[in-house]
């Protein structure tokens, strides 16, 4: 049976959702899916295991794996993969940055972003920001290697246990070139943009940093999370991190909130696979309302205090 | 160091609206403005800030495509790098395939760093730098939004879903800038006319060792599929009740 390794992603000792999403890609090539947990324990391992349609969670835990440096995972990656016909990741920053360098290693053509699985060697991947989307095939007897855009993809069940296996650091030459020395992460109580069912995203219209609580206020009321357009990151609204688009986060939510965003292309390109798109803007001629399922011409400082007291 | 190489792709101008050939073979690009990737337009800016602020003493661009490839590459030296090598190849190449030829041209111009674009905006591959990386067995620090350069070494700031990461990493290594690095500057009439007279070489990807054939087949190329034309509300009360309609609010 064709057998397939997924790298988990995982921060901060939790196994991230991407990883859960990755799997269900893999799901739809094969039964036989295996995840591979590098760490600097197998506490967060252990979790992989609930993961529905898992067999095996490999964990290889060394102090190397304190924090994913991608020169460093990827010869052990290499290694362990040599089992496998496929190898997948989630399409984040994590993977996209670890992933290419396996290809170098095995020599294999990577597919970037794979947003649906036509046939087991057959992928669909958008390209031009997801303005055009590319059916590719890879050839019969190659190793299949890609990332999976997880926007396109579920979360999996947790209600799998999965056999934990301890698997020995092969032994392959640690780099010691590259040197972690600190991650600066916007701490929030809300939830995180990619996981979110609701997110609510402003724009250049919001008009300043301030203005943004009234964002947070109306998220505080649905348990949604806050996003916000290129235009609104640059003008120093809120942090990148926050960005929603192409160049920022590919998000899926059932219910997305775009308000006071004109709908940029490349805007559009991170919430084309949300549920519900509700546009308000004051401008009736802004392109955001082209793609919305919901439009409302409205002045968002009058719109957004009416919703929120609405919710009470 | 002595040298930084920049790697830049032509690709259709970030302005312009993609249209699919109605073969579904790809997408028009004939009568189309081209221009240097934006993201590699910004890893070009910032190499030659790394040689204007005495950290460097020469900036060379190598692109890799159409006999075309050499109006980016004049762009690229008005912008001000001193030399461009143009490797000719027609048709499409994958990044596995771009990066091992960049890595025959590593190995002749032996640079101090290399730095591109965190992606391109036609294939959105995000793969060539973290390939020849690997290939020439070089740290990388991808999606970079502040770079700064000390004697054998740099220091990178990362644009992670987490959040903001700073790694060290040795030189030699390869860089891949996100948008928020830099504003690539303007170029000015007496720099094209400057860059008229820089050295341009024209490589034939034949004359290189590397094998340009791929193990992924491009079957077609598709518009995306349309979301399905929505409602206008009046006010608050007819969006709520639109929502719970939809079973988004209870």
């Amino acid at each position: 049976m064709t057998k397939i390794l997924v790298i988990a992603e995982h921060f901060d000792g939790e196994i991230l959702s991407a990883t859960s999403k990755t799997v269900n890609c893999a799901s739809q090539i094969s039964e036989s899916i295996d995840i591979l947990v590098l760490g600097d324990d197998s506490a967060v391992a252990s979790q992989a295991t609930t993961i529905d349609a898992v067999s095996n969670v490999l964990s290889i835990s060394n102090e190397a794996f304190g924090y994913p440096v991608s020169s460093i995972m990827a010869p052990v990656v290499a290694e362990i993969s040599s089992e496998y016909d496929y190898i997948l990741l989630p399409s984040s920053t994590f993977g996209k940055d670890l992933a290419p360098r396996i290809s170098a290693i095995l020599d294999v053509n990577q597919v970037t972003d794979i947003m649906s699985v036509e046939e087991p060697r057959i992928f669909k991947r958008p390209i031009y920001a997801g303005n055009a989307i590319q059916t590719i095939k890879i050839a019969e007897g190659k190793k299949v290697l890609g990332t999976v855009r997880t926007a396109s993809f579920k979360e999996l069940g947790n209600s799998n246990s999965a056999n934990l296996i301890e698997t020995e650091m092969p032994s392959v030459n640690i780099p010691s070139h590259t040197r972690f020395i600190k991650i600066e992460s916007e701490k929030t109580e809300r939830p995180d943009l990619q996981v979110a069912s609701i997110v609510i995203s402003g724009g250049r219209g919001v008009g300043s940093a301030e203005n943004f609580e009234l964002l947070y206020q109306l998220a505080d009321k649905l348990g949604a999370s806050v996003g916000a357009s290129r235009a609104a990151v640059d003008a120093g609204f809120v942090p990148n991190d926050m960005q929603v688009g192409q160049t920022g986060k590919i998000i899926a939510p059932d219910l997305y909130f775009a308000i006071g965003i004109s709908g940029a292309i490349q805007h559009i390109a991170g919430i084309k696979d949300a549920g519900t798109i509700v546009a308000v803007n004051k401008d009736a001629d802004a392109p955001i309302f082209e793609i919305a399922d919901i439009g409302i011409v409205a002045d968002l400082f009058e719109f957004i205090p009416q919703l929120t007291s609405k919710l009470d | 160091m002595e040298k930084i190489l920049v790697c830049i792709k032509r690709v259709i101008d970030y302005n312009v609206k993609i249209r699919v050939k109605p073969d579904e073979s790809g997408v028009v690009t004939e009568g189309v403005k081209m221009s240097i990737n934006p993201f590699d337009e910004i890893a070009l800016e910032e190499a030659l800030r790394i040689k204007e602020n005495g950290d460097a003493v020469e900036v060379v661009i190598v692109s890799i495509g159409p006999d075309d490839s050499q109006q980016q590459l004049r762009t690229g030296l008005a912008m001000g790098a001193d030399r461009a090598i143009l490797i000719k190849h027609d048709g499409e190449i994958e990044p596995l395939t771009v990066a091992k030829a960049l890595s025959e041209i590593v190995e002749d111009e032996n640079p101090g760093l290399i730095m591109m674009g965190k992606q391109a905006i036609d294939d959105d591959s995000s793969q060539t730098g973290q390939i020849l990386a690997q290939l020439c067995d070089i740290p990388q620090a991808t999606f970079a939004s502040k770079v700064s350069i000390q004697e054998e070494k740099a220091t990178v700031v990362r644009e992670i879903d987490q959040g903001l990461e700073t790694l060290e990493i040795d030189l030699p290594a390869i860089i891949t800038t996100d948008l928020r690095l830099n504003e690539p500057r303007y170029v000015k009439l007496p720099d094209i006319m400057k860059a008229k007279k820089k050295v341009l070489d024209v490589i034939e990807s034949g004359e290189l060792k590397t094998d340009f054939s791929s193990s992924i087949e491009v079957i077609n190329v598709t518009p995306p599929p349309p979301r399905e034309s929505g409602v206008m509300v009046n006010d608050v009360e007819e969006l709520v009740v639109a929502l719970k309609e939809k079973g988004l609010l209870s």
